[in-house]
């Protein structure tokens, strides 16, 4: 199952043409929800205010080259390992859920166009990475919401209830679940079960790209900003109009012998 | 003053939800952020703002006597026991103070959880829970009847 191609075996019914006119208007979906997303919010807006106020703010005024690097820094520490997050459990599942649906897409964009039939064979590890990515979307993404998911872990609610908040990872865990069935389907040669979960899969995975106005889907995008934002501030010592740091007390939290502010 | 939570700084981890003991700090159901639900019924205790990793959340002043333009920002730093206030005053006046706020390093105290179940007997004592070997005492001091009278 893992090594075998899906959408080869779905080329007999459905034309692959078909099939990337879907994937292309997914991206579209995508980028229009986005754009959608921040005229809408004013988040754009909302950021270069932001922008200005902690350039006027700020003590010193940085260059191109620190810039530059910041932003380097900002990639490799807040975005690729998602170090924001103080919940290392939380940092997990969501680096494990981030790389698996990159992965997932990357895979199913490569399967789509260039191995859309059974007369193109594929390489063994495309197909074993497009399962791999669902994989890795469903323990990240099942663990998120069944134990870290902070309206469950810290409010008490129930796994089961649902809100506008869970329209992304619900979206998400249902794609990357019902592909796998749906593969696992085709494999066995169950036509009927394949075509049923076929369906299902098109439906959610439409909802997770066509519901980004109203879904947490485009945090990916606003988040790397606001990170890089937050470095900016640090590095113009604007730090967001909070103190500056404090100087180490000489005697560690020594409340007796320091009765005044030291 | 209230407390308040800038939603771009939120990372929703629920540090909030879990300290606050008035119960007001919340999960917004939208975009899974916290916000204060009921800033009327809040004790004011900050301890939501000195707990947020991300120091998203800020005090209000109410409108009587901070109006808008000042803000009160807190800066926790656990590795040097300090905590930092930086009040701003509206006509651009600033106050500075560090405080510490610990006596032992951070994370050195047991939590509740981690100690063990007292027995079903403990119910029939007048010491509190894991008295008095939590206050590094053998035995808790007592008054002689005499002492009571005297009051």
């Amino acid at each position: 199952m893992f090594t075998s191609n899906p959408f080869a075996a779905l080329s007999t019914s459905v034309p692959p043409a078909v099939m990337q006119a879907y994937v292309v208007v997914m991206v579209l979906l995508v980028a229009g929800g986005t754009l959608f997303d921040i005229w809408h919010k004013q988040s754009a807006r909302y950021f270069f205010n932001h922008w200005r106020m902690a350039k006027k703010q700020g003590a010193r005024q940085i260059g191109g080259g620190e810039m530059a690097s910041l932003a380097v820094r900002t990639g490799l520490v807040e975005v690729l390992t998602s170090a924001e997050f103080c919940n290392q459990q939380r940092r997990a599942a969501h680096l494990l859920t981030m790389y698996g649906l990159m992965i997932y897409v990357v895979a199913t964009i490569i399967l789509v166009f260039y191995y859309p039939t059974p007369a193109t064979p594929v390489p063994v590890l495309v197909p074993a990475l497009w399962h791999i990515g669902a994989l890795m979307i469903c323990l990240g993404g099942y663990w998120f919401w069944f134990f870290i998911r902070v309206d469950v872990a810290s409010e008490g609610n129930s796994p089961l209830r649902l809100v506008r908040a869970d329209l992304f990872i619900v979206s998400l865990l249902a794609s990357a679940t019902l592909g796998l069935i749906w593969s696992y389907a085709q494999w066995v040669g169950s036509a009927t079960c394949a075509t049923v979960l076929l369906g299902l899969y098109l439906i959610a995975t439409t909802v997770l790209f066509g519901s980004i106005p109203w879904s947490k889907f485009s945090h990916m995008f606003f988040k790397p900003a606001a990170a890089f934002q937050k470095r900016i501030e640090q590095a113009n010592e604007s730090r967001r109009n909070l103190p500056a740091p404090a100087k180490r007390p000489a005697t560690f939290g020594g409340v007796r012998r320091h009765s005044h502010h030291f | 003053m209230p407390t308040f939570v800038y939603m771009t700084s939120c990372d929703g981890c629920g540090h909030c939800v879990d300290i606050c003991p008035s119960d007001i700090m919340h999960i917004d159901t939208i975009y899974r952020r916290a916000y204060n639900i009921e800033p009327n019924m809040c004790w004011e205790c900050y301890s939501c703002v000195k707990a947020c990793p991300q120091n998203a959340i800020d005090c209000r002043g109410y409108a009587d006597f901070a109006p808008l333009g000042h803000s009160v920002r807190v800066l926790r730093e656990p590795e040097k026991a300090t905590i930092s206030w930086k009040i701003k005053f509206r006509d651009g006046r600033e106050k500075n103070f560090v405080s510490p706020i610990r006596t032992t390093p951070w994370e050195s105290i047991k939590a509740p959880s981690e100690y063990a179940l007292p027995s079903a007997d403990a119910f029939k004592s007048q010491q509190l829970s894991h008295e008095p070997q939590a206050l590094h005492i053998d035995t808790l001091p007592t008054l002689t009847p005499r002492q009571s009278k005297e009051g």
